[in-house]
């Protein structure tokens, strides 16, 4: 693993070496901003939480976690520069959790940054600082996963842009699986047993619950095997493509 | 003198195009060996899978007798490799980029900052250190993709093009600095500009269609040139490589 460090290094400095990454920032936490207070009813509900930023969450990553993973592998191929990483005494492994690892750790950076949110909560009222804690824990899980999809239908094609697209796509599908839209729709030709099988991937099934402030074992497990699941993806993605 | 670098009937085909036919060589400590043929005839697909960029549908490839292919991370280790066209990080400066190779391949501290320093002097990097690399011109380019194959001396270099886009003054540079790593590394060289061959090398391989169709020095290859045309090495290529074509 002595690789894994310089590479996350690299790539999350990469994304400093244009004023896109404060620009994302920036516009991240203006847009949770707006959802909480304008269209969370943050006012009306004269609750002191952050739930209606943690209901919007979901939506908003659904736009930047592609935006954050749609170079980690596209470029890569498109300026050939991974074959330059792939003929350096690298694994797979440590490019595709470096490369991950380092969008995660910019994820949370972004998070970081609606701390005026938090602020705001404990200025006007008294929250339960500890359902907070547990809500931003589980949205930088979700965006783990998220990233790991992106990251891995990064490395299907050499062009960002439909680097974008696929994630946003995926995520969407992934993220809505166990609304009743996509469950009706399933039941309508498949058994009971596929429908609730795909509500249980759905993620924000399992959001809900962390949003709410309650962290299960089953959330955790979940969100930690989605996201190895699709870097295990990514992997054999780069093994079939790098090359092409 | 032990072979570095040793390929062993190497096969790829991409579809039904075979790119690669059975090419085998090898490269001993002290060698520069040129690696010839015309564009599409596989020398840049052979130097992938020497460097295990490319998994080949057959053969092997060994570097320092480590097989590339069943232990990739050691066998990377000893290998500088210059791709074609010199990919390299254009947000990255030649310092940065240079650090992260080095971290990559395992140097810290004052052996980094030697290596990185040594191998900038070997390629007169030093005026555009500071630089982002997207700014560099071509030739800058160019080297700095060879200060990254050279950084920790390899005992085996793979070099793609190495002089493709330098004006003469850097292609003798570079030719020198080739000759100059000689001494301890084994080299092999692509391009298809034969002068250089008699001026570098000390063995040339020609392929045509992924095979190999000639092997020897410069003088030798010379020499197979067709009547009317002996010692000219040009001659010698298109002889060869039209003849191969007819073959395959």
């Amino acid at each position: 693993m002595r690789a894994l460090v310089p590479i996350v290094k690299r790539e999350f400095a990469s994304y400093f070496a244009t004023p896109i990454a404060y620009v994302f920032v920036v516009i991240f936490a203006a847009l949770a901003g707006v959802f909480t207070f304008q269209l969370g009813n943050f006012y009306e509900r004269g609750m002191a939480d952050l739930m209606p930023f943690f209901q919007y969450l979901p939506w908003l990553f659904l736009v930047l976690a592609p935006a954050i993973s749609m170079r980690l592998w596209a470029e890569e191929r498109r300026s050939g520069t991974i074959e330059l990483l792939m003929t350096l005494p690298v694994t797979v492994t440590e490019a595709v959790v470096g490369k991950w690892l380092a969008g995660w750790l910019f994820m949370g950076l972004a998070l970081m940054a609606t701390f005026t949110l938090w602020a705001t909560v404990n200025w006007l009222g008294e929250p339960d600082n500890g359902v907070i804690a547990v809500s931003y824990f589980g949205a930088w899980a979700m965006a783990g996963t998220f990233l790991a999809m992106g990251a891995a239908l990064s490395a299907l094609t050499r062009n960002q842009v439909i680097a974008f697209i696929l994630a946003a796509l995926g995520i969407f599908i992934f993220m809505t699986a166990g609304t009743p839209v996509v469950l009706d729709a399933v039941r309508a030709f498949l058994p009971e047993a596929v429908a609730e099988a795909i509500a249980s991937l759905s993620a924000l099934t399992h959001f809900g619950s962390v949003s709410r402030g309650v962290l299960l074992l089953s959330d955790v497990v979940y969100w930690v095997t989605t996201t190895v699941f699709w870097l295990f993806v990514n992997a054999i993605i780069v093994n079939l493509k790098k090359a092409d | 003198m032990p072979a570095l670098l040793r390929l062993e009937d190497l096969r790829k085909s991409f579809g039904d195009i075979r790119a690669v036919d059975g090419i085998s060589l090898s490269v001993e400590k002290g060698e520069v060996l040129g690696f010839l043929g015309p564009n599409g005839a596989g020398k840049s697909t052979t130097m992938k899978m020497a460097a295990g960029f490319l998994e080949p549908d057959g053969g092997h490839a060994f570097i320092c007798d480590i097989d590339v292919f069943a232990e990739p991370v050691a066998a990377k280790s000893r290998l500088g490799y210059l791709p074609e066209g010199a990919p390299a990080y254009g947000e990255m400066t030649v310092r940065g980029f240079l650090k992260f190779i080095g971290e990559v391949r395992g140097l810290k501290g004052d052996a980094l900052r030697s290596a990185i320093d040594r191998a900038v002097e070997r390629t007169q990097l030093g005026p555009v250190f500071g630089q982002t690399i997207e700014t560099l011109s071509k030739g800058y380019k160019r080297r700095v993709g060879l200060a990254q194959a050279i950084l920790h001396e390899p005992p085996v270099l793979i070099l793609d093009e190495p002089t493709d886009g330098l004006d003469p003054n850097q292609k003798h540079q570079v030719r020198r600095l080739i000759r100059e790593m000689a001494k301890e590394s084994a080299i092999i060289v692509s391009t298809h500009i034969l002068e250089e061959v008699p001026a570098v090398c000390d063995r040339a391989i020609i392929i045509a269609a992924g095979r190999v169709i000639a092997d020897g020095t410069a003088e030798e290859l010379a020499e197979m040139a067709p009547e009317g045309a002996r010692g000219s090495l040009e001659a010698v290529f298109r002889h060869l490589t039209t003849e191969g074509r007819k073959a395959a």
